[in-house]
């Protein structure tokens, strides 16, 4: 919204440090400031160049409708979070538990559904013959070995809504951060390529931003520094990727929806609080899974649908129930009661990721800013990190009453990240992942390499764009559908404006989920019970198909397959999808979903994913 | 204040009902599981009541609007944060627990002394407004105990309507049973309002409006200072949270039409 009707003004507001979403990265950031920005004796430390006399104006605006609703499964060693916090005490944060036993299990598979190499089934049925010896049993065999780099044997269970209510309060309380939820930001405002600010979204509109009743366009709150701290898919970090580029060499290819469940266990459940496992071969080979034990026979858990998993209907929600049904799972888990749902992109391009972190007037933090590892599969901490080094920089040049130029941010907190642990260790898992985009089987091996030799060797490559890779449902299902059955699915898919995969799932030889409205239920229902979403009305359509003619030539529609809430549905009259905005739980997988490159952005797939309001509703995620 | 009203809305905040609410026992009796690290809302039931205020004062020049809240401080913060951003008002606050436990007699006793210490209070042109019941807990004492400790002795409760009359009396529409209203008429304030739902919607987030009001709700969450509950002669003899019930059934060969008239049958029972 550029042009506003007549009479119509677009307020502004001048405050001192803007910063753009409220999760770890900007926990970090705010908590560290805080701190730092009044004497004892109730004086300000320093001074804001806004309001002089004042301490410094610092305002946070958050998507979400409260600061809670964030989702991650989340074991941590919790360096970064122990050194802010130095006495911190896992009691005071429901859902938090120190490591006790962490196990890697292997899952076979129960069905023989999954699709699987000529190598793993030869692995698989290896297992089976030594099947007494190995001690494999519940289909599933625990590696006897953990690597170093994945043990979190010193580390943390939390719950990312749990955490971020804790310092979001801790934050508040000091009275001097203001954070505002319910609050997305539309854009960064740039001008002469020097970050001024950002503007807010405007309320008030019809779906496709049209002003309505009501209208009330969205403010400008302009400031020297601007602390994009939006996450992987927020509007503000990727407009600033559009607009400067990413650095040479650098792209985000490497995407995974996580999406996990926070459920009570049943009485009597044997799982300890502490307990940490983590899967992987089942429900199909490129799907990782984990479960996490609260105390209070609470547990948390779910799994990572990559973007080099080459099913055009990869839906993670119908794999989630698989993956829980699997014997070795199902036997602590049957009998529980969801509590909570959720799902969440991740960028696991990690540091080959990182776009510029600095320029003149802003600063790039957490996960958007690539400092997820996906080698030791941690990244809330590393994200906590990145916001406290920022926070110390930050301090320092307000103290020496310098600007917030590209130069000085340079030299004050990128200067820190890159003699840190975050760039350490992200520059050893920076190819860690590449013999995935090859391979089931390679993928672990150049992941093994890389964590065994701390980076020296490793499997690299170059990862496709990921609307490359995307198959033809045709090409997926060779040998086991034929491609006029599929026509027929498909039809009658559209028509009813249903997505393939069930059908394609069940015809392939998937059992049917035998829901009992407790833990296995329908996804809408998920969506309503465990992820208690919720949207404001008067916003636009956040999720937008840009060229209708890409959809139409899709045949893939991979959006609505993957959509995590079930936002973006066939449309039985055309060819474009369906959007449904009070649906969308924000999770953003069909940006890296979609399976048709843009003309002018080959890098880009057809859906841009704008600002918008409301999401997941579960403060336990 | 001459020409328009004060109006104090009374209004607690509740956890997110959303949430996963589970009473436990603690030292200081009864609350809930983790409440302090519950998202948690303006009561609705007196946000409706706050919506009416800000919408009164409005069309009433010269009226004012202050929320007094008797609610965990940090907590409030937080809601303020959305709340400043809908309707303008001034804070008055008091540090207590929001779980739904307290002691209607207690809460409004705080309440009252809370009201009286505002320093420009105009008693004569008061409308107390406040939510008919509370969503923690649906006693609906607190109101009308506190406007006989402020010895406001005009009291409606189940409010969906005022209008403020040509001749400056005001017209209150009540709730009665059957879905009907009963229509009163008073002279004008001192008037303690109990609300129903009103007829209001939720007014849209705007942020310039709740950057301004935070400039003064800020200092005044800082004053706030712990309330006297004590609680003590209040028992609980069970408690329970209201289940919310939700059955599955998978249906793959019935019509819309089929399911909606299974739906109106199992609605007439």
């Amino acid at each position: 919204m550029n042009e506003l009707p007549e009479g119509i003004e677009r307020q502004g507001m001048d405050v001192d440090i803007v910063c753009v979403g409220f999760g770890p990265a900007a926990g970090g950031f705010l908590t560290t400031l805080s701190r730092a920005m009044m004497n004892d004796d109730g004086t300000p430390a320093i001074e804001s160049r806004t309001m002089p006399g004042m301490p410094p104006q610092v305002m946070c605006y958050e998507r979400a409708d409260d600061v809670a609703f964030g989702v991650s499964g989340v074991v941590t060693r919790a360096r970064g979070i122990r050194a802010t916090f130095p006495d911190l005490n896992p009691g005071e944060i429901p859902l938090t538990a120190p490591v006790k036993d962490e196990k890697v299990i292997y899952l076979l598979d129960p069905h023989g559904a999954s699709r699987r190499s000529g190598m793993l089934k030869l692995a698989d049925k290896t297992l089976g013959l030594l099947k007494p010896v190995l001690g494999v049993k519940d289909h599933a065999y625990e590696l006897p070995y953990i690597p170093p780099f994945l043990r979190k044997h010193d580390g943390l269970l939390l719950s990312i809504g749990q955490f971020n209510q804790w310092v979001g309060g801790q934050v508040m309380g000091s009275g001097l951060v203001q954070v505002w939820p319910g609050t997305p930001v539309t854009k960064p405002l740039v001008e002469k390529d020097t970050v001024v600010g950002v503007q807010l979204t405007d309320q008030g509109v019809d779906k496709t931003g049209a002003p309505g009743a009501g209208f009330m366009p969205g403010m400008e709150i302009r400031a020297p520094l601007t602390v994009v701290a939006d996450g992987p898919i927020g509007p503000v970090g990727r407009q600033l990727d559009e607009h400067f580029g990413m650095p040479e060499g650098h792209h985000q290819r490497d995407w995974a929806v996580g999406m996990k469940m926070v459920v009570d266990l049943p009485e009597g459940c044997e799982l300890e609080p502490g307990t940490v496992l983590h899967t992987l071969g089942y429900p199909e080979p490129e799907i990782f899974g984990f479960l996490y034990v609260y105390p209070g026979n609470v547990a948390s858990m779910g799994i990572f649908v990559p973007s080099w998993f080459d099913n055009p209907v990869r839906t993670s929600y119908r794999y989630l129930q698989h993956w829980m049904l699997h014997p070795y799972l199902w036997k602590h888990l049957e009998g529980g009661t969801l509590r909570s749902w959720g799902a969440k992109s991740i960028q696991e391009a990690g540091r080959r990721g990182e776009p510029h972190l600095v320029g003149d007037g802003y600063a790039r933090i957490g996960e958007g800013s690539g400092s997820t590892n996906v080698l030791t599969n941690s990244g809330v901490d590393e994200a906590w990190t990145t916001g406290t080094q920022l926070a110390e920089a930050v301090i320092e040049l307000l103290k020496e009453g310098k600007d917030f130029s590209r130069e000085n941010l340079e030299a004050t907190y990128v200067k820190r990240r890159r003699e840190s642990w975050v760039e350490e260790e992200g520059r050893i898992a920076e190819h860690a992942r590449d013999g995935f985009q090859k391979g089931f089987i390679r993928g672990l091996i150049g992941t093994a390499l890389a964590g065994m030799t701390r980076g020296k060797l490793n499997l690299a490559c170059t990862a496709p764009r990921p609307h490359e890779r995307i198959p033809s449902i045709e090409e997926y299902y060779k040998g086991r559908i034929p491609p006029g059955e599929i026509a027929a699915i498909r039809k009658e898919c559209v028509r009813k404006g249903l997505s393939l995969h069930d059908a394609l799932m069940e015809r392939a030889g998937w059992p049917e989920i035998p829901l009992d409205g407790q833990l296995l239920m329908s996804h809408q229902d998920a969506l309503l019970v465990g992820g208690k979403v919720q949207a404001m009305e008067g916003y636009a359509d956040h999720v937008v198909f840009i060229y209708p003619h890409l959809c139409e030539r899709c045949g893939t529609k991979t959006c609505v397959e993957i959509c995590s809430a079930q936002a973006i549905t066939m449309n039985p009259e055309g060819d474009v999808p369906l959007f449904d905005r009070e649906k969308c739980v924000h999770c953003g997988a069909c940006i890296w979903s979609c399976s048709e490159g843009r003309e002018d952005d080959p890098e880009h797939g057809n859906i841009e994913f704008r600002a918008g309001a409301g999401g997941l509703h579960s403060a336990e995620n | 204040m001459s020409n328009g009203y004060h109006i104090v809305v009374c209004a607690g905040i509740v956890p997110d009902p959303l949430q996963t609410l589970e009473p436990v026992q603690t030292p200081q009796g009864w609350g809930l599981k983790n409440e302090m690290m519950l998202p948690a809302v303006l009561d609705p039931w007196a946000s409706h009541a706050l919506y009416e205020a800000a919408n009164l004062a409005k069309n009433a020049p010269g009226s004012k609007v202050t929320l007094v809240s008797v609610a965990p401080k940090a907590k409030l913060q937080q809601v303020m944060m959305t709340l400043a951003q809908k309707v303008p008002f001034e804070l008055v606050a008091a540090d207590a627990p929001a779980g739904g436990f307290t002691d209607a007699n207690d809460v409004a006793a705080v309440l009252a002394e809370a009201i009286q210490a505002i320093p420009d209070l105009d008693m004569a042109n008061l409308l107390l407004f406040g939510g008919w019941e509370s969503a923690s807990r649906g006693a609906g004492a607190t109101m009308q105990i506190l406007g006989e400790m402020l010895g406001i002795t005009e009291q409606f409760q189940g409010v969906d309507e005022i209008t403020v009359t040509a001749e400056g009396k005001l017209q209150i529409l009540e709730r009665i049973e059957g879905g009907r209203h009963q229509v009163s008429e008073c002279a004008g304030a001192p008037v303690v309002l109990g609300w129903a739902t009103g007829n209001l919607p939720e007014p849209k987030n705007n942020p310039q409006v709740g950057m301004q009001n935070m400039r003064t709700v800020m200092p005044s969450l800082q004053k706030a200072r712990p309330a006297a509950l004590s609680g003590e002669d209040l028992n609980y003899a069970g408690i329970e949270v209201p289940k919310a019930t939700r059955e599955t059934r998978i249906e793959k060969n019935m019509s819309a039409d089929e399911i909606a008239q299974e739906i109106v049958a199992w609605i007439k029972g």
